[in-house]
């Protein structure tokens, strides 16, 4: 008992192949596993969310609302940090935002209780880390675009002096060069912290609950209300984690759009 | 820990699967849906503006109906109060040209009566002059028994009388 009773912390994270074990393209092993389904799930809840906005009423019910208060808070996001140039980039911010907070919000449904587990892919670098390539692509890509070489005057601010020119570039190059992974590893990290916390609370429950009724008292009540307390934090996260990755994400694209 | 552990055996598939179903998201959810969703609300924005923009005309029309209402209304009751001004006058008019009128006649009649009057009192005077004289003549006939002549006492009366 105590050996099955004992909790796995990073369990959690296992990536399990669920069909196409032997799917390759061009030498590359593409297994659909439970990160996929998750994402595929994720993809799944929000065309439903966002279609069941597509009422285009006049007046908005309830779904229709919840789902323009999201388009408006990216629109207000994007109008802030960018201006009026900022209203294209609408549909990939959006993408991007809903895209992770519903990720992050089922990895966190209590599913487990009827036995199936939820997957949380933004836990894995692996996959943050293609979205934060892809936002660092578009910034490069919409600064080389629209400005040329000139873009790279982002990494001399003004007024500098001749002679620190260098040493600023390099500075500012690696602190631009270092964007996606900080931007990738945050949201891993953050994610990845939570779900670690909550499994190692849950197994102080569940093994001073086998253990004895006095330890349990002591140690696995009160990391029982621990996690309840920590499981609202990570709703907190959940969200906060994808504004702030769309956030910075506005914020990078605003240097490229505006230099300064 | 996983992530690590496993990333040679399903980098390839993570970075595919990633691609594939965020690709879904943004072209479905992200080009396909969320331009109509922006799109239902701008609709909305306009039309709250539009309507907002009708009343605000409407409003600023009637304000100036209002006025012209107000301009001609102040003009009517100008025009009313010269109306009545000028039958004021008139009619004011009429009942002095009717009370002067009324006057001379009033006065005519008075001159008239004090005329008669005047007369009267003259013809009373020399009937009392007559009465005095017979009177005086008789008196002075029974008294002294002398008969004097009418004309002298007639004289002697009148002195009298106009010495008071």
């Amino acid at each position: 008992m105590a050996a099955e009773g004992k909790v796995d912390p990073m369990h959690q994270f296992q990536l399990e192949t669920l069909a196409g074990a032997d799917w390759n393209i061009a030498g590359y092993h593409i297994p659909f596993t439970n990160s996929s389904l998750w994402m595929a799930l994720s993809t799944l809840a929000l065309i439903v969310f966002v279609a069941g906005g597509m009422k285009r009423q006049l007046v908005p019910g309830r779904w229709q609302m919840a789902v323009e208060t999201f388009t408006g808070f990216i629109d207000g996001m994007l109008a802030a940090n960018i201006g009026a140039n900022g209203k294209k980039y609408v549909p990939y911010i959006f993408s991007l935002f809903m895209f992770i907070l519903f990720a992050n919000f089922l990895g966190l449904l209590p599913l487990g209780v009827v036995g199936f587990h939820p997957f949380t892919f933004t836990s894995h670098f692996s996959a943050t880390g293609v979205l934060a390539v892809l936002s660092f692509s578009i910034v490069i890509i919409v600064g080389l675009v629209k400005h040329k070489l000139h873009f790279f005057s982002l990494f001399v601010p003004h007024g500098t002096p001749l002679i620190m020119i260098p040493l600023i570039f390099m500075v500012e190059l690696i602190s631009f060069l270092v964007r996606p992974f900080s931007l990738g590893l945050r949201l891993f990290v953050a994610m990845m912290a939570g779900h670690v916390l909550l499994e190692v609370l849950s197994s102080f429950v569940i093994s001073t609950g086998n253990a004895n009724i006095g330890l349990f008292a002591i140690a696995g009540l009160p990391s029982f209300i621990l996690m309840i307390g920590i499981c609202a934090l990570e709703l907190l996260v959940a969200g906060i984690q994808a504004y702030v990755f769309a956030l910075l994400t506005c914020v990078y694209l605003n240097d490229a759009e505006n230099l300064h | 820990m996983p992530q690590i552990a496993q990333l040679g055996e399903f980098y390839a598939s993570q970075i595919f699967w990633m691609l594939v179903f965020f690709g879904i998201t943004f072209f479905v959810v992200g080009r396909g849906m969320v331009p109509k969703v922006m799109d239902t609300v701008a609709q909305r924005d306009k039309q709250i503006a539009d309507d907002l923009a009708a009343a605000q005309k409407a409003r600023e029309a009637a304000d100036t109906e209002e006025a012209a209402w107000r301009t001609r209304e102040n003009a009517n009751r100008n025009v009313a109060q010269g109306l009545i001004a000028e039958a004021r006058t008139k009619a004011a008019e009429a009942t002095a040209q009717r009370l002067a009128a009324a006057q001379t006649g009033i006065d005519a009649t008075l001159a008239a009566a004090e005329n008669r009057i005047a007369e009267a009192r003259r013809a009373a005077a020399s009937q009392i002059e007559d009465v005095a004289a017979d009177a005086a003549g008789d008196i002075v006939s029974r008294l002294a028994g002398l008969s004097l002549d009418p004309n002298a006492v007639r004289s002697a009366v009148k002195e009298t009388l106009a010495h008071g």
